[in-house]
């Protein structure tokens, strides 16, 4: 079971705000989904978890300096820009 | 209308004398005459310009002329690329993706971006921003998803080659529906630098072309390594033609089994005319098949709930002019940015990692996922392919499927191929009722000319006859 609390508890980590309808809509596809996925508690836990279907890890490059990416073209895409810099919202 | 054209038949032309700009100019025309939603956005000044420098003798290469279509959620700088999204529909890439540098440098001509589910999260492209592509076989009905307006582009003829990304079905869908030819390359053959991520484990970017050796053609440009992906691998692909008389087919059978009769009809079909060629086939079985929907959504669930975080509205995309704080900032903005499936996956995916679930979800999921690459490894000591249709159903109509769940299942033959990292070709292998059936081709890790040498086969064997 599936309450209207841990559907607001998600979005709010998730930060996504949610209406009250849509609070009951997801909550209705969890409950169906995650029936579904409830299909995994059968497999065995001695079965090691695969991260990554390669079989590498530590991938290193040598640190040459290289172009960068244009720093108008970047800012260009930023709502609000100050001195070169991102501006975030308040934090207080 | 399903009027594919080919990379000879546009060299034919240019033989002929005619000019890049004339032929890039008709592409153009086509792309703004199209019904079907194919394309987000145009790139008309780019791709005139490009053509005014092959003719005057300026760029030449392996794909010189040729029109690529571009699914809108691989970075192109310069172009306007939205991942099918409200939150990114301003969005304008400083640099180009891996991919797009190598067709460029081919001669390659970007002329567009395709239509697409918002965030590659969906099987039809209905869940895109800018609203569905429709199906140039049936207009009722939906390409398939999520690279829909890619492989409508190719099967309408508005396009001459296209790229598309495969998470869990992506570009075979689509393929299947359009009756084009869609290849999933294996996990790092090819550089996932610039595709705007939703589940990095287990997406690819992969070529569609209206026929087995064009497809065959983008991915010898666009594979190879790329340090600034750290899962590319040292390896590139080039395609030899090989005789295939010999080679051991496994026709999976729950793949077959559950599937609609039609489609059913049209696989048999299709393996009976390569038995008659005097190709054997064995009926075997991927006993884990039935955990592999689950544990794929779980994986690029918990995947796009990590990726999907850097939607802040501050550095790039939607943002909201009010000031307000933090918090309140971040989530107003992705509460209006994106849409319900983005946000439902979100959501499911945030669950699945919480604490007291991530050992019920996701380390189950990972644990299948074990299971099933040795599941594979397993056949594929008996049997050089794997043979399952690629989709369960025909092309659907539009609006027709509006449970989430139930649209999860459609890609139950496409997933268990991007959770082992296999490569996989769909390719056109009948018509029924007027829509046609794809026909998937799965192979061993990097044996890419094997599933494409089969594919030939089945194209000029069964489809083209």
């Amino acid at each position: 079971m599936i309450t209207d609390e841990q559907i607001r508890h998600v979005a709010k980590l998730a930060r996504i705000e949610l209406k009250d309808d849509e609070v009951a809509v997801f909550r209705e596809h969890f409950e169906k989904i995650l029936d579904y996925f409830g299909m995994l508690d059968s497999v065995e836990e001695n079965i090691e978890p695969v991260f990554h279907v390669l079989d590498i890890c530590n991938v290193f490059r040598d640190d040459v300096p290289g172009e960068c990416l244009n720093q108008e073209e970047v800012m260009a895409n930023a709502p609000k820009t100050e001195k070169g810099y991102f501006r975030g919202p308040r934090i207080v | 209308m399903f009027n594919p054209i080919s990379v000879s038949e546009v060299r034919e032309r240019y033989s002929q004398g005619e000019s890049c700009y004339d032929v890039i100019s008709e592409f153009l025309e086509k792309i703004k005459d199209s019904r079907l939603n194919t394309f987000i956005s145009i790139s008309e000044n780019e791709a005139l310009a490009m053509a005014e420098k092959i003719d005057k003798g300026k760029l030449s290469g392996r794909l010189k002329g040729i029109p690529v279509s571009i699914k809108d959620a691989i970075s192109t700088r310069g172009i306007r690329t939205t991942c099918g999204s409200k939150i990114l529909e301003n969005y304008v890439p400083p640099f180009d993706a891996h991919v797009i540098e190598r067709i460029k440098a081919e001669g390659g001509i970007i002329i567009g971006k395709t239509n697409m589910d918002e965030f590659c999260m969906g099987t039809t492209t209905e869940t895109s921003y800018f609203g569905p592509s429709k199906n140039p076989w049936d207009e009722s009905r939906v390409p398939g998803g999520s690279s829909g307006g890619s492989a409508a582009s190719i099967a309408e003829g508005s396009s001459v080659l296209s790229l598309g990304s495969d998470t869990g079905g992506s570009v075979r869908c689509p393929a299947a529906f359009c009756g084009v030819v869609g290849i999933k390359p294996t996990y790092g053959l090819v550089s996932r630098y610039g595709l705007i991520p939703y589940a990095n484990s287990l997406e690819q970017i992969g070529p569609i072309a209206s026929n087995v050796k064009d497809a065959a053609l983008l991915l010898e440009i666009i594979a190879g390594k790329d340090y600034r992906d750290s899962t590319s691998v040292e390896k590139t692909f080039e395609f030899k033609l090989m005789d295939v008389s010999k080679v051991r087919i496994g026709i999976i059978r729950e793949m077959i089994e559950k599937v609609d009769e039609k489609v059913q009809k049209e696989t048999w079909r299709a393996i009976n005319k390569l038995e008659e060629l005097g190709m054997n086939y064995e009926e075997v079985s991927l006993p884990m098949m039935d955990y592999t929907l689950a544990a794929y959504y779980i994986l690029a669930m918990s995947e796009a709930s990590s990726n999907l975080s850097r939607y802040d509205g501050v550095r790039y995309g939607y943002h909201i002019e009010k000031e307000m704080n933090w918090n309140t900032y971040f989530s107003k903005v992705r509460a209006e940015g994106f849409g319900d499936e983005v946000k439902r996956r979100i959501l499911l995916g945030t669950y699945a990692l919480s604490a007291g679930y991530y050992g019920k979800y996701y380390l189950k999921a990972l644990r299948v996922r074990n299971l099933i690459i040795q599941a594979f490894n397993k056949l594929f000591e008996r049997y050089d392919v794997l043979l399952a249709p690629t989709m369960p159903t025909l092309p659907f109509r539009i609006g027709e499927i509006q449970d989430p769940l139930s649209m999860y299942l459609m890609d139950i033959n496409t997933v268990p191929v991007n959770l082992a990292g296999l490569p996989a070709v769909s390719v056109p292998a009948g018509l029924n009722n007027g829509l046609p059936v794809g026909l998937q081709i799965i192979g061993k890790p990097f044996d890419e000319n094997m599933i494409l040498n089969v594919a030939l086969k089945v194209e000029e064997e069964v489809w083209k006859r």
